[in-house]
């Protein structure tokens, strides 16, 4: 269950470079937009939706199914892209991102794409609803068996609002509440670290008595197996440190923070779709486009 | 429409938390209902339900921000939580997650403002909420109760856990004379009449002039109504529970009778029911309206009679704005 083959790792990589493909393109299509957060988090997303998840994209509110909820929303394209590549909704659907009229808001708004657990994007806001969700689930008996994963950035634990939910998280010792933070080391206006030290983010986090786990965001080996640890552990809540690369997979964004909040215009956006080709061996064909 | 013990000897007196409290608990017989509290469960009345319903209580420390999440959570896992503070943190601090994630995300958690008004008393200006309806009311899919006595605290408190919207009910600290009869029914939020003056030889009067109010304030203008029938001037004193969405039905058919409106509420002038009432006529029927409330000013400490007659509140301040709009 919780190691996978390396068939199993190849089908992810390549489901990952599709949705990144995605990314970039409804980006470029949107004209504005974050391209750095959705490019680094693509890994954890198709891990999540394409392995981790008990869900049916077909039935979007199955009441069993465990739960994402996005926290910093502005990364929604790649929460998108995901849904769509998953069977949530049709991949040509991707375009209308931004557009007036279009499911597909520049932040996440519940009521207007079935899939959606919140709406979100004013950042700090996820993990209490996880924490609010997990409550109901405890009061039910952890019946049927669910969980809840919240995605943040690092950049929102800024948030007052962050840390009143680690107080309760805390509190309550919900196990199945799994936050993964997006250790991207970047923010609008610079590195987290100039703009507002987070370090030491594992030691802050154990003295909330949480058992931490590290991983290289972009290993889904290390992605599945420490959702698999988080899941075992029934005495404190887990929190997942995700470290990914900004912009990952053009490596003209990557690690770059002035990525953070801006779309790539036509001629980059090429760049970037070749770079993300050629990382998969060359199979697509450039006269595709 | 008024209690036969109002105005006698027998004036009986209950604050509106009250009456939430008892509301929450007969609401907690649906095992849906849940409650959050910020650190203040004595003080909103919540302490009943935590006691009858403890596995539903949570006691969340002083976190209305988190509170908010936590509270639109649980809505979104089929449940109705009640979350309470005092109004002036929430929804004064966490204005913006209710706004995100619980008008936004339209889901049924019920916001309960506690301590709102002057009336709150010592504690002063920090912990007087005079803002509170304004901020909710901006906010769509929300609606917005303000009980005029424990009775109908109770009945809207009932009321709003079987709705599935966002809802704000504001709640006073002080004791207040229960106006409505123990068998009052909540009419879905139906403005209706409590008391028309009755001229002393049966006849007519020459002006008839409306108070419109919502909350505790509204004995206040019964008092001023009172005052007024001895010098000619008829007065006709509405309740209007709900500020949101406003019963536009009832201020058209009533303003046909009229020569004008005085609205009563202890919250600012600007932006709370006078302001909606005001908004509406200026639309819809342009005529006077006066608005009694605290203009453009903070609280401060004091007790509440001292209070209400430094801002202006009192039935005599009510009385000389309704002779303002028919002089």
């Amino acid at each position: 269950m919780h190691s996978l083959t390396d068939v199993e790792v190849q089908a992810l990589t390549l489901r990952a470079e599709d949705i990144r493909e995605s990314i970039i393109k409804m980006l470029v299509e949107a004209g504005s937009g974050h391209t750095a957060g959705p490019l680094g988090m693509a890994d954890i997303f198709t891990a999540l939706y394409f392995r981790i998840l008990n869900h049916t994209p077909r039935h979007p509110e199955w009441v069993q199914r465990d739960r994402v909820i996005l926290s910093n929303g502005h990364i929604v394209p790649v929460l998108y892209a995901t849904m769509a590549h998953a069977g949530y909704f049709s991949v040509t659907e991707l375009k209308t991102l931004r557009r007036f009229g279009s499911r597909l808001q520049g932040h996440p708004h519940r009521e207007s794409l079935p899939g959606l657990e919140t709406s979100s994007g004013p950042l700090g806001c996820g993990l209490s609803q996880a924490i609010g969700m997990a409550l109901m689930d405890r009061l039910e008996n952890h019946k049927p068996d669910r969980y809840f994963y919240c995605l943040m950035g690092d950049g929102e634990i800024n948030e007052g609002q962050v840390w009143e939910s680690f107080l309760l998280l805390n509190k309550y010792k919900l196990t199945k509440v799994i936050p993964i933070i997006d250790r991207n080391t970047i923010q609008i206006d610079g590195f987290t670290e100039d703009v507002l030290p987070l370090e030491s983010l594992k030691d802050k986090l154990e003295a909330f008595n949480f058992h931490v786990i590290e991983i290289d965001g972009h290993n889904f080996r290390d992605i599945v197996r420490a959702v698999g640890t988080a899941k075992s552990s029934l005495d404190k809540p887990t929190v997942i440190i995700a470290h990914t690369i900004p912009g990952k997979g053009v490596p003209q964004f990557e690690g770059d923070f002035r990525w953070h909040g801006k779309s790539p215009n036509a001629d980059e956006a090429k760049i970037a779709l070749k770079e993300l080709r050629s990382m998969r061996g060359k199979i697509k064909n450039e006269s595709n486009d | 429409m008024l209690r036969d013990t109002l105005f006698t000897i027998n004036q009986e007196e209950r604050a509106t938390r009250e009456g939430f409290g008892e509301g929450l608990v007969s609401a907690g017989e649906n095992s849906k209902v849940v409650a959050l509290c910020a650190d203040l469960t004595d003080s909103v009345k919540m302490d009943a339900f935590k006691e009858k319903y403890h596995d539903r209580f949570f006691e969340v420390g002083i976190t209305e921000q988190a509170m908010s999440g936590l509270a639109s959570g649980m809505a979104r896992m089929g449940y109705i939580p009640f979350m309470a503070s005092y109004a002036m943190f929430s929804p004064g601090r966490n204005w913006e997650q209710i706004r995100t994630t619980i008008a936004y995300n339209n889901v049924p958690v019920k916001i309960v403002g506690a301590h709102s008004g002057v009336s709150v008393g010592p504690d002063g200006a920090t912990h007087q909420a005079l803002e509170d309806i304004a901020l909710m009311r901006l906010l769509p899919n929300m609606e917005v109760f303000v009980p005029c006595d424990a009775v109908e605290a109770k009945a809207i408190t009932e009321y709003i856990a079987t709705t599935d919207k966002p809802s704000y009910i504001r709640l006073a600290r002080e004791k207040s004379p229960l106006m409505l009869p123990e068998n009052y029914s909540w009419n879905n939020g139906k403005a209706y009449i409590m008391q028309t003056s009755k001229h002393k030889h049966g006849g007519e009067f020459a002006y008839n002039v409306g108070v419109i109010g919502c909350g505790p304030i509204l004995f206040e203008s019964l008092k001023a109504m009172k005052e007024l029938e001895k010098e000619g001037i008829g007065v006709t004193v509405i309740n209007m529970p709900q500020v949101k969405p406003l019963d536009t039905a009832f201020l058209l058919r009533f303003a046909k009778d009229i020569k004008g409106i005085v609205t009563v509420e202890e919250h600012q002038t600007t932006g709370g029911l006078g302001s909606a009432i005001a908004d509406f006529y200026a639309e819809n029927h342009p005529m006077r309206v006066v608005r009694v409330g605290i203009e453009d000013r903070f609280g401060q400490s004091g007790k509440p009679s001292e209070l209400y007659e430094e801002y202006g509140l009192t039935a005599k301040h009510i009385a000389e704005k309704i002779r303002s709009v028919v002089g």
